[in-house]
């Protein structure tokens, strides 16, 4: 059933930007497991491609953005070139960070993309900061800062909230709640109503989402960034959803029923949701294939151009330290 | 034209006529809007209001965190941590997110930033209010690290570090903040650069920070002793004036570094181990070190003095050395 006045040019780019999210984490799955050229640690977040294509397309190109180890999803969404992606989490010269980052510290200023986090919660207070500066500058972006539901129990998920709020600054907290911790269930580990209630305790408007629905969140976040763009005052947004994956690529997630987790991926795919969404709006399943195969191959494509790159050269491990006492002149 | 100032004072002057001269330069930590616990932000709030001279909720890592953010963004934040002890709580803000960010985003980004953290031991203020830290900062890639000494440097590395695009972490002692002394603004500061104390060519003395205070002191008591000794304060630990430090020791011979801070793994054993690496055969006597014990800082004072580096103790083992 849809609506009469459905949208569905923007149906079909969320769909679009879904897709393209995990083809490229099945990309650089491949890349890690088949190719073995992933050498470091990658998380996916294959299963909450929503929220990240869902809140992101309500942000303009010069607002910022802040995310986690998790944070493949976010960064493409908010416009970065997969290939140079891809390059980084191969650690290529033409990588985003130079192959210096690597997936957990992906980065794409160009985009208002200011950095995935290795540390779990600490972009929170960062991201505040971001808009805290904006202030200062006086202009009209915003700030839109994603973790996870593991953050909260660390103290910058506190600190950082109760600065946004104390300083009102323009910042949308985005907590996707996948469940789990690394390898332990949230909810085993955390002390009363959750997320959302904590940020509303701190007086922070809040709103909780089905986070597979990516219309839903698409519509939230919308309205919560116009209402962030006008009033200058902090919000957050707990998007419910589920980690399809493992902690990390080559963690097996052997502490949780298979048959569980299977279930959980036939019943409730966002992806999948949402080509039923289309299909209800009269798109063809022809359509929608064309969309998932587009975004195959764009990202085969970058897989490849990545693989075809060169190292860093070895002498720009000295590079951007820092300019007073550089490496670069004095490393001891 | 050179004017009196307190250290504190020096600073404060130096603060006021950077955000005076970049509308980016901007302040944050608790109680600044009060003028800051020793009063090094008076008068700012009322001269710039409190968007740039902002107070701050008791959240040591939001503050760092925040002022990084802001930071990133194009703003130049100077941050105060009100004790070096209570930056600790800020320690992944600083050495994981600040001190790595320009490198791990491949040069994307900047933290032009400024870290006030007073540092050291006055009276019976105990384990949690009396540390000095500066080795740890040395340690970490992508920090700058400053100890001035003097109203003079105080006033000058200030600017200075105001001025850099890279995070500087400013360690001012709280046991100097009333010193006077002249302050010529025209003097600039070059990062690196050591600061001659006292000339003297029969030994050298490597300090920085308040015990370089001392160490000037020692050597006049040993002047008078016919021992002339050249101190040196570094000044900043990164960079540090090497050549400044070997030049002296291939003339003097004997090298006596001292810190208030602990000896042990203190930036003490890198002067003392630099020199060595680079002058091997040049000694007249084994270098030597002062430092405080490896124990933690008592209340009661008589406690609290067994663990000063003092004027005597400086004198004693530099007479040593040139026996």
């Amino acid at each position: 059933m849809t609506a009469a006045n459905y949208d569905t040019a923007r149906g079909t780019a969320l769909l679009e930007m879904m897709e393209r999210i995990r083809a490229f984490e099945r990309q650089a799955e491949l890349a890690a497991i088949r190719d073995q050229l992933v050498l470091g640690a990658i998380h996916l977040s294959l299963g909450q491609e929503a929220s990240a294509a869902g809140v992101i397309a309500a942000l303009r190109r010069d607002d910022l953005l802040l995310s986690t180890h998790r944070g493949h999803g976010h960064t493409l969404a908010k416009g970065a070139d997969p290939t140079a992606m891809m390059a980084e989490l191969l650690g290529r010269e033409t990588g985003c960070c130079g192959g210096k980052g690597g997936s957990m510290h992906i980065a794409d200023f160009d985009v208002g993309m200011l950095g995935a986090n290795g540390v779990v919660s600490a972009n929170i207070p960062i991201g505040a900061g971001a808009a805290h500066g904006i202030k200062l500058l006086g202009d009209d972006r915003i700030v839109v800062n994603f973790f996870g539901d593991g953050a909260i129990n660390r103290g910058p998920f506190l600190e950082g909230l109760n600065w946004a709020a104390v300083f009102e600054l323009p910042v949308l907290f985005v907590c996707e709640d996948n469940e789990w911790s690394a390898t332990t269930r949230t909810a085993t580990m955390t002390a009363g109503a959750g997320a959302a209630a904590r940020a509303q305790s701190l007086g922070l408007r809040s709103e909780s989402v089905d986070g597979n629905d990516v219309e839903a969140v698409a519509d939230l976040a919308r309205d919560l960034v116009d209402a962030i763009r006008n009033s200058r005052q902090p919000a957050f947004l707990h998007a419910r959803t589920f980690r399809q994956s493992g902690h990390t690529y080559f963690d097996p997630a052997s502490y949780r029923s298979q048959a569980e987790t299977q279930a959980r991926i036939d019943a409730d795919d966002p992806i999948e949701r949402q080509r039923e969404t289309l299909q209800g709006a009269g798109l063809a399943k022809d359509q929608l294939d064309a969309i998932r195969q587009a975004a195959e191959a764009e990202m085969v494509a970058a897989l490849e151009a990545a693989k075809a790159a060169a190292f860093p050269p070895d002498e720009s491990v000295f590079a951007d330290v820092q300019d007073i006492g550089s490496p670069e002149r004095e490393a001891f | 034209m050179t004017r009196s100032m307190t250290y504190a004072g020096a600073a404060l002057e130096a603060l006021r006529e950077a955000m005076q001269a970049d509308p980016k330069v901007w302040c944050v930590g608790e109680d600044l809007g009060r003028g800051g616990v020793f009063g090094q932000y008076k008068g700012l709030r009322e001269e710039f209001g409190e968007l740039r001279v902002s107070d701050a909720p008791i959240s040591e890592a939001a503050i760092m965190a925040a002022a990084f953010g802001a930071a990133m963004v194009g703003t130049r934040p100077v941050v105060e941590m009100r004790f070096a002890d209570f930056a600790l709580c800020a320690t992944d803000e600083l050495i994981n997110q600040i001190a790595k960010a320009r490198f791990m985003f491949g040069g994307q980004s900047r933290a032009p930033m400024v870290i006030r953290k007073p540092m050291g031991m006055w009276r019976s203020s105990a384990a949690q209010h009396s540390q000095s830290l500066e080795s740890w900062y040395a340690h970490i890639p992508g920090l700058v690290v400053a100890v001035p000494s003097t109203p003079q440097d105080n006033y000058a590395m200030m600017k200075a570090a105001i001025a850099a695009d890279d995070p500087v972490v400013y360690l001012e002692h709280k046991n100097i903040w009333a010193n006077e002394g002249p302050v010529d603004p025209d003097e600039t500061y070059s990062w690196g650069t050591a600061r001659q104390r006292h000339a003297g060519s029969d030994l050298t003395i490597v300090s920085w920070s308040d015990c370089a205070n001392r160490a000037e002191l020692a050597a006049k008591t040993l002047a008078a002793e016919g021992i002339g000794a050249e101190v040196i304060d570094l000044r900043s630990l990164w960079p540090w004036d090497k050549q400044a430090v070997l030049d002296s020791v291939a003339r003097s011979g004997r090298l006596l570094v001292a810190h208030e801070s602990v000896a042990v793994g203190g930036f003490g054993a890198e002067v003392v181990a630099t020199v060595c690496e680079r002058l091997g055969g040049a000694f007249k006597a084994a270098p030597r070190r002062l430092g405080a014990p490896r124990s933690l800082i008592p209340y009661a004072p008589n406690l609290e003095d067994q663990l000063r580096v003092t004027t005597d103790m400086i004198v004693t083992t530099a007479r040593e050395l040139c026996q």
